[in-house]
């Protein structure tokens, strides 16, 4: 596979017949492993991190998993390529911008990626549409341990996997949940909730990670901490917190509908009256309407198959994604008015909302 | 889900609502937002934790001038980067590390995966090892009867070794 033919395929979160999921929109686990016996890769000597580069990369192509993957080095990437591998998720910023010896292998439906001298050798991730924590976590243990079967990972019976950072030490284990939270940004309740989800151990972050802002009200939620407890056990909590933000989410879109659901239609119908008029839209402006879009088909106000659409705009939108639909590169200015015209075309055919539905708005 | 919580502590509406799973039990806790404050659920600090205790016990200068053998790494670099150089350092900077992991994480022994596979392996190699170390012993000591013994079992673990494969 070749990184366009990957870029034209639509990735795993943006298939029609996977969003069924109200509020998680997707799941994602990664595993730390480093090779026994080799320095981590941010101290690595350029000749060493190439001879991990490649045993790294033979393992990791000759899993199943893999089959008719893309493995590819990030020095062979476009700027543009590497954007829109970011936008999707596959790769993160921090190996986007490294040079010399890393590379990515990505599996043919876009739902295993592995990142290889990032932070540690091995940055192994699986990706899920919708709350699929256990599906995602036996997939990625098959592969963790397919892996192991011809690299001889760092690992000490105290520390567990043994990791560039100590904060990832144990099972090197992050495992994220990305959730849609309109209605408590819409009612200032986020705060709140991020203070909370710490206390109970897991981070708060924005829709790109560390350091990126909520745009869209789209929350990551990871387990902070690794060693200590076995991967069932941070999945099991991690799976309380996200059932516990569920409900509040859906608790606070009942107490907006009761309180005052005037102003709350008023901003849905909008945000769809921007979609379908606007001339220059920032990518955060179009986020958020979108968002308040998304917001509406949970509440019955649109189509619940039209889901999908803002699924898939959420992603189409972001500047990488949309540059290459242009086939150009533009300035953020001229991408404003083409990201407009963009969702112009898309909303010009969807269905007008119902603002009498929403009664029955269930989740 | 229509009656609005009231606070578990002073009957006011409840806007704070926590949830804590200890031991395979789900507390809740509603709060308004006075009683949450007074008792510290609030409290932004929970995640940055880690990196606290990181940088301050490096500031501490307690690593002297302690270095990993196996790739040259010291306690300054770790300032630096905020990473390890390799994981021999987790045994060369254990003094510094461990009082930093109890605060990081929710334990301090690893319990979850471990990569039996290639543990196995580890082990055929080491014992592989010894025996050959033994074989020499024995051969120099003109003890022929173990020395047979070794070569045997050497020949035994190879052919595990095979089954196995490793780089």
């Amino acid at each position: 596979m070749t990184i366009g033919s990957l870029i034209d395929t639509p990735s795993e979160l943006t298939d029609s017949t996977s969003s069924k999921s109200a509020i998680v929109l997707m799941t994602r686990i990664r595993l730390a492993r480093n090779l026994a016996g080799q320095p981590f890769p941010g101290w690595a000597k350029p000749a060493q991190r190439d001879k991990i580069l490649e045993a790294c990369r033979a393992a990791v192509t000759s899993t199943s998993a893999m089959k008719r993957g893309l493995a590819v080095g990030v020095s062979d990437l476009g700027e543009l390529e590497k954007r829109i591998l970011v936008e999707r998720h596959l790769i993160s910023r921090e190996l986007s911008g490294s040079k010399q010896g890393s590379g990515v292998v990505i599996s043919k439906d876009q739902a295993f990626s592995v990142m290889i001298n990032e932070e540690d050798h091995l940055r192994i991730q699986m990706l899920r549409a919708g709350f699929q924590l256990k599906k995602a976590w036996a997939a990625i243990n098959e592969m963790d341990s397919a892996l192991e079967g011809s690299l001889d990972f760092a690992f000490s019976p105290v520390l567990g996997y043994l990791t560039a950072c100590p904060t990832n030490l144990g099972t090197g284990m992050r495992a994220s949940a990305m959730m849609h939270l309109p209605a408590l940004v819409i009612s200032n309740q986020m705060e709140k909730v991020v203070r909370a989800v710490n206390q109970l151990g897991m981070v708060v972050r924005g829709l790109f990670g560390e350091g990126s802002d909520a745009s869209g009200s789209i929350f990551q939620i990871s387990n902070q901490t690794t060693l200590g407890e076995s991967e069932e056990e941070i999945l099991k909590r991690l799976s309380g917190v996200l059932q516990s933000i569920i409900e509040h989410e859906l608790n606070a879109r009942a107490r907006l509908l009761e309180a005052d659901s005037g102003k709350l239609f008023d901003k849905i119908g909008r945000a769809y009256g921007i979609l379908q008029n606007g001339h220059v839209l920032s990518s955060n402006e179009a986020m958020n309407l979108l968002s308040l879009i998304r917001l509406g088909v949970d509440l019955g106000v649109f189509p619940d198959a039209k889901r999908s659409i803002t699924d898939r705009l959420f992603i189409e939108a972001q500047p990488g994604h949309l540059q290459h639909a242009q086939k150009g590169e533009f300035e953020a200015g001229q991408r404003d008015l083409l990201r407009a015209e963009r969702l112009r075309s898309e909303f010009a055919n969807f269905s007008r909302p119902d603002f009498t539905l929403s009664a029955n708005g269930q989740n | 889900m229509s009656n609005p919580l009231k606070c578990d502590l002073c009957s006011k509406p409840a806007t704070v609502h926590l949830t804590q799973i200890l031991d395979n039990k789900v507390h809740k806790v509603d709060l308004c937002e006075e009683c949450a404050q007074e008792k510290g659920v609030t409290d932004p600090s929970g995640f940055s934790l880690a990196d606290l205790l990181l940088k301050a016990s490096l500031n501490s200068d307690a690593s002297g001038g302690v270095r990993c053998e196996q790739c040259g790494f010291m306690p300054s670099d770790f300032k630096k980067q905020g990473r390890f150089g390799c994981p021999a350092c987790y045994d060369a900077f254990k003094g510094i590390l461990d009082p930093m992991l109890e605060g990081m994480h929710k334990g301090t022994v690893h319990s979850g995966k471990v990569p039996q596979r290639a543990l196995e392996r580890k082990s055929l190699y080491d014992k592989l090892t010894r025996l050959e170390v033994d074989l020499t012993e024995a051969i120099k000591a003109e003890r022929y009867e173990e020395a047979a013994r070794c070569r045997d079992e050497i020949n035994q673990v190879r052919q595990a070794v095979e089954q196995k494969p490793a780089r």
